[in-house]
C-alpha cells in the first residue's frame, strides 16, 4: 500500500523529447499555409496584419532553430508529479543561497513556462544579476493543467480554485513550509484563488494583474465612497474593453470550436495568440517586421512559446480554461470566495491591459503591503522585461522574509 | 466612353470550373487533420464537439462527392456583373409564368447560395410545388461580396446599406422596375437596409429574422409572455454563443488565419452558429437523421463552397462592416420604411420575434406569421414551408 502512495506523490524528473517527424509535419504545414487576402486596413483594426503574420512565417520556416525549446528547457531542473489526477509538469530552480525564499509563479495565456524563463537568474542568482544573497528566491514554475507539458484535465472543474489547491500541494510536495506566490493574467487569478485559500506556508502574494472576482473588481471600481475621477473612468472603460474581446468570448463560450484551428493550423494558433492585447501585438509585430523587439518579446522567444504550444497540441486545452474561469466567475456571484487576509503586493506595469488605481487593489485586497507603478513593461511583463519584474519581486516580498524567518 | 460603360454594367454568363489540384489539396488536408482531444461536457456547451466533426470529416474525405457544387451550379442560369468596383455572383431565373413577381433573395452568414437552391423549384414553378400560377416568383440570388463567387471587396466600407444599394442596381440591371426582396440572417440586415432605403421599384420586403432586435431590444416592449420569451432567447444567445460574432465583428482577420487554413476549422466555426441548427446538423451526421433539406451532402456543399472559394476571412470581414455601420450610425434614425413589410418567425430561430417588434420596428406590417417549422435556415431546411411563407405574404402585392 504504501508503495501506491509512494509512486503517487513521487517527483520524477522530466526531459522534454521532441521527435523529428513532429516538426518535420509542422514545416510542412506551415509552408502549406492558405494565406486569406491583406487586411482592408492599414493597422490592426481588424485583427493581426498580413505582413506581420508572412514575417513569422517567414522566420519560423527558414531561419528558426527549432531543437532552441528543448535545448531551454532541458538546461533547466523540470520535473513531473501527478497531483489530483494529473501530471504536473515544473521548473524548479534551487538558489545557491541557502535563506532563499521560495516562489510559485504561474503564467497565463497565451504563455506558458516559456514566458518566466528570462527571470529565473536574477530570481534565484540575484548577485549575478545586481541584487544582493538576500534577495534570493527559490523558483517553481509550474505548467497550469492542460498547458504546455502538464497533462490536459479529462473533466470539468480545473478552474483556477483546483490549480490553487494543486499548487499548495505542489509546494507541499517540495518539501516547502514557508513560501510565496506570484501571477499575471491566468496565473493572477490562480495566485488570487491562492490567497482565498490560504493554504499552510502561502506567506503572501504579488499581481501583476488585478484578476479579483469581477464582483469585487467591479465593487471597487464603482464604490461611492472612493474617488470616481477621470483616471477611473478611464481604467473602467479600459476593463470593459476586455471582456468585448472576441477571444475572450470565443474561449469562455466555446473552447472545443476555437480549438480546432488552434491544434490543425500552425499560422491559425499564431494569429491567435498573437492577438492578445494592443500593446503586446504592437511589439511583437515591431519583432517580426523592423527586427526591432522590445525587451525579452524578440522573435525566437515568441516562436519558443508558439511552437511549445503547436508541438504540445494544447490549443484547445488552453483554451478550456477560460470556459472554467466563466462558469467559476458566474458562480461566483452568488457564493462569494472569502477575502484575502494575507499580504498581498501589487505592480502596475504601464503597457498592461489597464492600469488599476492604487484604491482599487486595496478595496478588493485590504492587506495590501505593496504597491508599485513599474517603468516599464506591459501584459507580459516578466518576459518583456525580466530585469525589472524580479526587482519588483524583491521590493514586494522583502518584508515577508523578516516574518518567514522569525 | 460608351464602350467602357458598356463594358462595366455587362452581365456574363458564369460556369464554376474548380481545378481538380484544389479538390486534392481540400482532401489531404482534411486527411491530415490534427484533432483535439474531446470537450468534457455531453453537449455543446463547449462548441462543437469532436464527434460531429469526426463524423463531418469522414464522410467529407470519403463519401462526399466533390463534384457535387459544380454539378448543382452549373445547370442554373449563373451570371457575373460589376457593380460599384465588384463583380457580383448571382443565380437568376426566370419564371415561365409571364406575369410573376421578381424577387431578389439574400443569404447569410454562414450560409451562401447553396441554402437557398431548394427554394428554386417551388418559387419560380409553384404549378409543380402545390402553387398556382399566381404564385410565380422570376427569382434572383445574389451572393454578397466577399462571398462564394462574388468577388472579395478591396476597400472597407461594403456594409450592408452599400449591398443594398448594389442589389438595387442589379434588378435595375436586369430589368425589372417592380420587384420584391427577402432576407434571413446577413440578408435580413440587405433586405431592411433596402427597406430604408426604398428605391425605386422596390414594392416590398420580407424577413425571417429581426435583425435589429438582436442587437439592441432597448425600444422594444418587454411586457408579454411572448416578448419576456424572446428577449430571454436573445440574451442566451449573447451568453452562450457569441464569441464567433464578436471575433468577426472585431478581429475578422485574426479568425481569417484558420478559417482559410485548416477545413475542419472552417466546418467547425461555421456549425457553431445557433443552437438549434447546429444539433440539427449534428443529427445529420452522428445519426444519420437530418432534419429536412439540412442533410449532410447539402451542409457540406457549403461548407465546400467556402473553401473552394478561399472565403473565409472576406465573409468574415462583413460582420466587422456590420459593426463599424452599426457605431457610425449610433444616433442617427434611419429613415423610416413605408413600403410594406412581411415577416415569418420560425420556430427554431435564435429568437422567436413577438408580432409587436415587427411591427414597432415597421409601420407598415402587411404579414405576419408563426411557421410550424423550421429553424435559422428556414429555406435550406424548409424550403416548401418558406415557399408558402412568401407566397403569402407577397400575395397583396402582385
Amino acid at each position: 500500500m504504501s508503495a501506491t502512495i509512494e509512486t503517487a506523490t513521487e517527483i520524477r524528473p522530466f526531459k522534454v523529447e521532441i521527435p523529428d517527424e513532429k516538426i518535420d509535419d509542422l514545416r510542412g504545414r506551415i509552408e502549406a499555409t492558405r494565406w486569406p487576402t491583406k487586411e482592408l486596413v492599414d493597422d490592426a483594426s481588424q485583427g493581426i496584419q498580413l505582413a506581420t503574420l508572412k514575417a513569422l512565417a517567414d522566420y519560423w520556416t527558414n531561419e528558426y532553430d527549432f531543437g532552441r525549446l528543448a535545448e531551454r528547457l532541458n538546461a533547466l531542473p523540470q520535473y513531473t508529479t501527478e497531483i489530483d489526477g494529473l501530471d504536473i509538469h515544473f521548473i524548479h530552480v534551487e538558489s545557491p543561497h541557502e535563506d532563499a525564499l521560495p516562489l510559485i509563479i504561474t503564467h497565463g495565456w497565451p504563455g506558458s513556462v516559456i514566458e518566466m524563463l528570462e527571470v529565473i537568474g536574477p530570481l534565484t542568482d540575484p548577485t549575478a544579476h545586481g541584487g544582493s544573497a538576500e534577495d534570493a528566491f527559490h523558483v517553481v514554475i509550474p505548467s497550469i493543467p492542460g498547458y504546455g507539458f502538464s497533462s490536459e484535465p479529462s473533466e470539468p472543474g480545473w478552474g483556477s480554485g483546483r490549480i490553487g489547491e494543486a499548487w499548495a500541494e505542489l509546494m507541499s510536495r517540495i518539501g516547502y513550509s514557508a513560501y510565496v506566490a506570484q501571477g499575471g493574467d491566468q496565473g493572477a487569478g490562480v495566485t488570487d484563488a491562492m490567497g482565498r485559500q490560504a493554504p499552510d506556508g502561502l506567506l503572501g502574494v504579488h499581481f501583476n494583474f488585478l484578476d479579483a472576482v469581477p464582483r469585487e473588481l467591479l465593487m471597487a471600481a464603482l464604490n461611492l465612497r472612493l474617488a470616481f475621477s477621470h483616471d477611473d473612468r478611464e481604467q473602467l472603460s479600459k476593463v470593459v474593453a476586455i471582456f468585448m474581446r472576441g477571444y475572450i468570448a470565443e474561449m469562455g463560450e466555446h473552447p472545443q470550436t476555437i480549438g480546432y484551428p488552434l491544434v490543425d493550423s500552425p499560422i491559425g494558433l499564431a494569429a491567435w495568440m498573437l492577438d492578445h492585447d494592443a500593446d503586446s501585438y504592437e511589439k511583437i509585430s515591431r519583432a517580426f517586421l523592423d527586427d526591432q523587439p522590445s525587451g525579452g518579446l524578440t522573435r525566437d522567444h515568441v516562436l519558443d512559446n508558439i511552437t511549445l504550444y503547436w508541438l504540445t497540441g494544447t490549443g484547445t486545452s488552453t483554451s478550456r480554461l477560460y470556459w472554467e474561469t466563466g462558469r467559476a466567475s458566474t458562480a461566483s456571484f452568488k457564493n462569494p470566495p472569502p477575502h484575502v487576509k494575507l499580504p498581498v503586493a501589487y505592480t502596475v506595469f504601464p503597457d498592461e491591459l489597464f492600469q488599476a488605481p492604487r484604491h482599487w487593489v486595496k478595496h478588493a485586497y485590504h492587506n495590501l503591503i505593496y504597491y508599485n507603478e513599474a517603468e516599464k513593461g506591459g501584459h507580459f511583463a516578466a518576459w518583456e522585461q525580466p530585469e525589472i519584474f524580479a526587482g519588483e519581486m524583491r521590493a514586494a516580498f522583502r518584508s515577508l522574509r523578516n516574518g518567514s524567518s522569525s | 466612353v460608351s464602350t467602357a460603360v458598356e463594358t462595366a454594367t455587362e452581365i456574363q454568363a458564369f460556369q464554376v470550373e474548380i481545378p481538380k489540384e484544389k479538390i486534392d489539396d481540400l482532401r489531404r488536408r482534411i486527411a491530415a487533420t490534427r484533432l483535439p482531444g474531446k470537450e468534457l461536457v455531453d453537449d455543446r456547451s463547449q462548441g462543437v464537439q469532436l464527434a460531429t466533426l469526426e463524423a463531418l470529416a469522414d464522410y467529407w474525405a470519403t463519401d462526399y462527392d466533390f463534384g457535387r457544387v459544380e454539378a448543382r451550379l452549373n445547370p442554373l442560369p449563373q451570371f457575373k456583373t460589376e457593380i460599384d468596383g465588384v463583380d457580383v455572383h448571382f443565380i437568376h431565373l426566370r419564371s415561365e409564368h409571364d406575369n410573376a413577381l421578381p424577387l431578389i433573395m439574400t443569404h447569410g452568414w454562414p450560409g451562401s447560395v447553396i441554402e437557398l437552391l431548394e427554394t428554386i423549384g417551388p418559387l419560380t414553378d409553384p404549378t409543380a410545388y402545390g402553387g398556382t400560377a399566381d404564385d410565380a416568383f422570376h427569382l434572383v440570388l445574389p451572393s454578397i461580396p466577399g462571398y462564394g463567387f462574388s468577388g472579395e471587396p478591396t476597400e472597407i466600407g461594403w456594409y450592408s446599406g452599400r449591398v443594398a444599394q448594389a442589389w438595387a442596381e442589379l434588378m435595375e440591371r436586369l430589368g425589372y422596375s417592380r420587384y420584391v426582396a427577402q432576407g434571413g440572417d446577413q440578408g435580413a440586415a440587405i433586405t431592411d437596409d433596402m427597406a430604408h432605403q426604398g428605391p425605386e421599384g422596390l414594392i416590398g420586403v420580407h424577413m425571417n429574422l429581426l435583425r435589429s432586435a438582436l442587437g439592441d431590444v432597448s425600444s422594444l416592449p418587454v411586457e408579454s409572455d411572448q416578448e419576456r420569451s424572446a428577449l430571454a432567447q436573445i440574451a442566451t444567445f449573447r451568453q452562450s454563443g457569441f464569441g464567433y460574432f464578436l471575433e468577426q465583428s472585431t478581429r475578422p482577420q485574426t479568425i481569417g488565419y484558420a478559417l482559410l487554413d485548416s477545413p475542419i476549422a472552417l466546418a467547425g466555426w461555421m456549425l457553431d452558429h445557433d443552437t438549434d441548427s447546429y444539433y440539427k446538423i449534428s443529427r445529420a451526421f452522428v445519426d444519420r437523421e437530418p432534419v429536412g433539406g439540412l442533410t449532410r451532402d447539402h451542409i457540406l456543399d457549403n461548407v465546400t463552397l467556402y473553401w473552394l472559394t478561399s472565403t473565409g476571412a472576406s465573409a468574415a470581414r462583413s460582420y466587422w462592416e456590420g459593426g463599424r455601420a452599426a457605431a457610425l450610425a449610433a444616433g442617427k434614425a434611419p429613415s423610416p420604411v413605408s413600403i410594406p413589410v412581411g415577416f415569418t418567425t420560425f420556430p427554431g430561430e435564435i429568437f422567436q420575434a413577438p408580432k409587436s417588434w415587427v411591427e414597432k420596428l415597421y409601420p407598415n406590417v402587411t404579414y405576419f406569421n408563426e411557421a410550424a417549422r423550421g429553424g435559422h435556415f428556414a429555406a435550406w431546411e424548409e424550403p416548401q414551408l418558406f415557399t408558402e411563407e412568401l407566397r403569402a405574404a407577397f400575395g397583396s402585392l402582385r
